[in-house]
């Protein structure tokens, strides 16, 4: 029972050494030319603006519900007219970005994955290696950074449609005052302690899932099942490190 | 080397004169694959040499063998052709990498292989829009794009109909003539790689056996005599019935400022 559990706590450190090793190779070549920017910008549109349509619909379904839930609870205490505050704070210190970090990687972690996955069992890494061409560099680098850059910002799409969707129904639907709504926001949401804090939430989590998701392709084992288990535990593994790290993130730095 | 627990190459030595086709031929899961990504480092042997020329490669780091692989040229099996980039693209990216060309003489120079491989007005089309033996062409000139001292050939026969397996014979025949280029194929043909082989190495379960086609079909041992002969009396009859073609002209242009 003990040398088993040494086996795996050994097999997980080892892991947890070769994923080092990996994000040290993409920041290593992140400092090289060419900086690949048209790449770049690929991925950051395929992270990005493809995730964009998911991440509205969600953001305004999910400020819909608190919106309704907070409503009626607070009006239990007679706070309905704290609706902005309890919305506003719930979508940018927590359910902003936690919930982009978790449809993000379902949509874009998963498909990157799959894609260096297939790379791999097609040979085409193989292809560039003998080229002489990183493939960290050409491939790796620019969806890692891409989803990087892409995170804080569709998380600030998720909040903003959140928010709406919180207006229309505090407002729209249960009759509260709108400016009531908006200075109660304004007046609870500090940009330090909690915009600058969901910031840093998505950046972190964008490098999680980046990271994950390269890592995941690039050991995939090159056959279509391969591929597959691959994709599957991207997808499990970043989701479960991200409400990890959102814990610690907010025991450590209170955001 | 060994895939798991099932080691491959074990006490194998090899050789592949310089200049010369050399073939490789093998059952299946005899290591004929392994021995090309031996020489182009894409995997380490556990033990042994791999030497390329008076250098032994197998020690080397990776950002080493970047510098080693310039001087290499790899057709693999299936392409590997990049499925995100145009047929013009995919050609292009070695020289866009490694060279300090113009944009109007890359293309020049892409369409140049193109031609060579027998390939017109394909610039646009992308991977999966190609047939096997215009994904092998391509291929093929895409390994050529930086004139490379030494051309790994993985399988270039498989999947291919007669018609296009003799275009890709005569293609290799062809670039090995006109520029003297160190070809090594591997191959479960073996009608068209004894006819173009200079050398033979053959992977038999009792050990490698090399030498000229000539010597290895009179070969006194009867397990090689057996598998250069069963295999080629099949093919030669349906190769019989396909037609003769002329494979488009290959003319080395070489690389200017490269870096």
């Amino acid at each position: 029972m003990i040398s088993r559990l040494g086996r795996w706590a050994g097999g997980v450190l080892e892991e947890l050494g070769r994923v080092a090793v990996f994000a040290g190779r993409i920041v290593t070549v992140t400092f090289r030319p060419p900086l690949r920017a048209r790449e770049f910008l690929d991925e950051l549109f395929k992270a990005g603006v493809l995730s964009l349509l998911i991440i509205c619909v969600s953001g305004l379904a999910v400020g819909m519900v608190l919106g309704l839930q907070g409503y009626n609870t607070l009006v239990r205490f007679g706070a309905a007219n704290s609706l902005g505050a309890v919305v506003g704070l719930s979508l940018i210190r927590e359910m902003g970005p936690v919930l982009t970090a978790l449809l993000v990687t379902g949509r874009a972690g998963s498909a990157i994955t799959a894609e260096i996955g297939a790379m791999k069992a097609t040979e085409q890494l193989d292809g560039l290696r003998m080229m002489a061409v990183d493939p960290i560099d050409y491939v790796i680098r620019p969806k890692a950074w891409a989803m990087l850059v892409a995170m804080p910002l569709l998380s600030a799409m998720f909040i903003v449609t959140g928010i709406v969707g919180g207006y229309f129904v505090g407002v729209g639907l249960m009759g509260i005052d709108g400016g009531t709504f908006v200075s109660s926001l304004q007046n609870a949401v500090d940009f330090h302690d909690d915009v600058a804090g969901s910031i840093l939430k998505s950046v972190i989590f964008g490098t999680l899932v980046g990271l994950i998701s390269t890592y995941r392709g690039y050991t995939a084992t090159p056959t279509s099942a391969g591929v597959s288990a691959a994709t599957t535990s991207t997808v499990v593994l970043a989701s479960v490190l991200v409400l990890i790290f959102d814990y610690f993130i907010t025991a450590l730095w209170g955001v | 080397m060994s895939y798991g627990h099932r080691p491959v190459l074990r006490g194998a030595t090899c050789s592949f004169p310089r200049g010369a086709i050399s073939v490789v031929l093998g059952g299946s899961g005899s290591g004929k694959s392994t021995i090309l990504k031996l020489i182009g480092g894409l995997l380490r042997a556990r033990s042994g040499r791999v030497m390329l020329g008076r250098q032994d490669i197998s020690r080397l780091s990776e950002s080493q063998l970047y510098e080693v692989r310039r001087q290499l040229g790899m057709m693999f099996q299936n392409g590997a052709l990049l499925d995100s980039l145009s047929v013009l693209e995919n050609l292009a990216f070695p020289l866009h990498e490694h060279s300090r060309l113009s944009r109007n003489e890359i293309v020049a120079r892409v369409h140049e292989r193109l031609s060579s491989v027998g390939l017109e007005d394909v610039d646009e089309l992308m991977p999966r829009e190609l047939s096997g033996g215009m994904v092998k062409r391509v291929a093929l000139a895409r390994a050529l794009m930086q004139d490379p001292e030494v051309l790994l050939v993985d399988e270039p026969f498989s999947g291919l109909d007669p018609l296009s397996t003799k275009l890709i014979e005569a293609l290799l025949v062809r670039i090995n003539r006109t520029l003297g280029m160190t070809m090594i194929v591997v191959s479960h043909h073996i009608p068209s790689t004894m006819r173009m082989a200079g050398h033979v190495v053959l992977l038999l379960p009792g050990g490698v056996v090399e030498g000229n086609p000539a010597t290895l079909r009179n070969s006194e041992d009867a397990s090689v005599r057996r598998f250069l002969t069963e295999d080629t009396d099949a093919s030669e009859q349906i190769l019989a019935h396909t037609h003769e073609f002329e494979a488009g002209e290959y003319n080395p242009v070489r690389r200017r400022g490269a870096s």
